[in-house]
């Protein structure tokens, strides 16, 4: 039996989502190596789950501290934050305009 | 013996009491480098000569002038009869994951090759307050998603020092590389799935996974945030364990840093295994691996020499006094690559989002129509292709109408995954035991080119290791032995959380009982070649 493959149409409405873009070659290579670890991940619906199985989200139970409080403290200096981004005005990070959906 | 093959422990207690200059130690660590390693990853490589082809590329960045700093400073300290710390003038690489204020930090990715960053992670930052010298900046799998060091922008990729011809393992494969040539004497590295443990048994070092929660992620270019675990890479256990005491510890600014208190384990290797309970599973003894069109999983002998190390690392231990227990089941361990597939590709890709040429890192320079084309190309142009399919994995299988049927269910493989754990160290439980032990990996290392385009195939070199971060428990790997090829074999060692303890203590025995084994004799290829 074969597994469920994604289609390409699929696969190419996640590349739009994902904002991405693919050269036709590297479309090709990862279609198919998504379609190959999604046919490796077929395994886990063939295993019986008991009922009292609950999701874990980290393995361990975290025994991290409360919470700091939800503060807001100034990072010593923000112009080096700025300095990091690829175009910057007046101390603000610039960027093209958002062109508004048709 | 030089300055070079001293341990770090050795290191640092000879620098504490004035016997060595930290200055001394840094200049030697520097030469060893320079001899070694060869030409620096760059997105923009040299061809390289034959020579070149030899060495063993495990930096990125070299910070001379930091570590050369930061030794005077010890040096001063030691002078004025000031403790300097416990890794007073130990080198140390790091692996190019962590943000080093002062460094670039690239993640070996040409999206953030041009990122310093405003801060130091935590660990660093322990490292460097208890008197560490940062070297450089190690390569990795980009992002490090990867088994091999071959994925990453920054080439030539890192070799294996055994055997330059084939791969250093992955992702913390600089990190094992620069350890194992005697590049520096430590290693921060990351483990999300086996990447600290399988490079380190790759590479013929000492590699640990701590507890998750462990060691702060503050600083750590997260790939997976519930996996992530920073460790150490080193040559000798004892200095894992030094390593381990710095850098462990809740850090109010990662919520997930846990509260346990940190033990004493350089105190715990004064123990011995008398009475420890040690298991051997029948499923760490096999591969499954699927097949890629019916997705059914399929057994696989592992590399018989390594089972073999196994079993010989069993009876040196019940020699020992430990007691062997054997048919301890952990039939859920054949799911943990499946359940990795699902739930670390959802944690990459929302990881993965902040990346889009506008705060930091690499924005396309071509023109563009709209912030969303920006996006799209400075995307398209800065990942490589292993984090674009690890995005696309990861946003289909999260998606509402596919969520039950993938991240869901490997949530709860998951919890089977840590209930088998939980199972066999009940200390009321029918195994009760303190530690498993297990391979690190399947093979020893593997060839160059071989395995790389292989996505499937490339993962399952994690499958021994990736339970345990599914788990979140703690596991060590040690060199066992050396294949025919020459090539390094890893064992490993599992105990339950935050008992890196009784792992740090059974691998101390085990490194103390084979000291004089021929095997330890011999030396990586590139140190043989070396003319000192």
């Amino acid at each position: 039996m074969k597994t469920k493959r994604i289609s390409p149409e699929l696969f190419d409405k996640l590349v739009g989502l994902a904002a991405l873009e693919l050269t036709a070659e590297e479309r090709d290579y990862l279609f198919e190596e998504m379609n190959h670890q999604l046919a490796s991940v077929k395994a886990l619906s063939q295993i019986p789950l008991p009922e009292r199985i609950q999701p874990s989200l980290h393995g361990i139970e975290l025994e991290g501290a409360d919470p700091r409080p939800d503060e807001w403290q100034p990072f010593s200096n923000p112009t080096e934050i700025i300095a990091l981004a690829p175009e910057s005005e007046d101390g603000m990070v610039a960027v093209p305009d958002v062109r508004r959906a048709k | 013996m030089s300055i070079n093959n001293l341990s770090a422990f050795e290191i640092a207690e000879k620098v504490r009491q004035g016997e060595l200059k930290a200055v001394q130690v840094a200049e030697a660590a520097l030469a060893q480098i320079k001899a070694v390693d060869g030409q620096p990853g760059s997105l923009n490589p040299a061809p390289l000569s034959a020579e070149e082809e030899g060495k063993v590329h495990a930096f990125i960045q070299l910070t001379e002038d930091l570590a050369l700093t930061q030794a005077e400073r010890i040096d001063k300290l030691v002078q004025e009869g000031t403790d300097p710390g416990a890794l007073a003038g130990v080198p140390i690489a790091i692996k190019d994951i962590f943000c080093v204020k002062g460094t670039t930090t690239t993640a070996a990715s040409k999206i953030l090759a041009n990122f310093k960053p405003p801060y130091t992670a935590t660990p660093v930052q322990k490292l460097i307050e208890a008197g560490g010298l940062v070297m450089g900046k190690v390569n990795l799998d980009e992002f490090t998603f990867g088994s091999s060091n071959e994925s990453s922008a920054f080439q030539p990729a890192t070799n294996n020092p055994w055997q330059p011809e084939y791969v250093p393992g992955g992702s913390s494969g600089g990190s094992a590389a620069s350890v194992a040539s005697e590049e520096v004497a430590l290693s921060l590295g990351t483990d999300t799935g086996g990447s600290i443990r399988q490079p380190a048994a790759f590479c013929g070092v000492v590699g640990l996974k701590p507890t998750y929660g462990r060691v702060s992620r503050l600083g750590l270019i997260a790939f997976a945030s519930s996996l992530d675990c920073p460790g150490p890479l080193s040559r000798n256990v004892r200095d894992s364990a030094l390593m381990l005491g710095v850098i462990a510890g809740h850090d109010p600014k990662d919520s997930t840093s846990s509260v346990h208190p940190v033990g004493d384990y350089l105190k715990a290797l004064e123990q011995d295994v008398r009475g420890l309970r040690i298991g051997l599973s029948p499923d760490y003894e096999a591969l499954y691996y699927p097949d890629l069109e019916s997705g059914e999983l399929q057994r696989q002998s592992i590399q018989k020499e390594v089972q073999e190390a196994v079993y010989r690392s069993a009876e040196v231990l019940a020699k020992a006094g430990a007691e062997i227990i054997e048919n301890v089941p952990l039939p859920n361990t054949r799911y943990g690559i499946p359940t990795y597939f699902v739930i670390s590709r959802v944690e990459a890709a929302s990881n993965l989002h902040r990346f889009d040429g506008v705060k930091y890192g690499y924005r396309t320079p071509q023109d563009v129509a709209d912030l969303s084309e920006l996006y799209r190309r400075s995307r398209a142009e800065g990942f490589g292709q292993e984090p674009k399919l690890r995005i696309l994995m990861g946003m289909y299988v999260s998606a509402a109408e596919y969520a039950s049927d993938y991240y869901q269910k490997a949530l709860k493989v998951r919890a089977m995954i840590r209930d088998d754990f939980d199972q066999v160290f009940a200390p009321q439980g029918q195994y009760r035991l303190d530690a498993l032990l297990t391979p690190t990996t399947a093979t020893t290392a593997f060839k160059r080119k071989a395995v790389y385009g292989n996505s499937v195939l490339m993962q399952y070199s994690d499958q021994m290791t990736v339970a345990t971060n599914h788990a979140g428990i703690p596991g060590l790997t040690l060199p066992g032995g050396l294949d025919e090829a020459g090539l390094p074999i890893g064992i490993q060692l599992i105990a339950n959380d935050f008992r890196e303890d009784l792992i740090l203590r059974i691998g101390h025995t085990f490194e103390h009982l084979t000291q004089d084994e021929p095997w330890r004799k011999i030396k990586p290829q590139v140190l043989r070649a070396e003319v000192k």
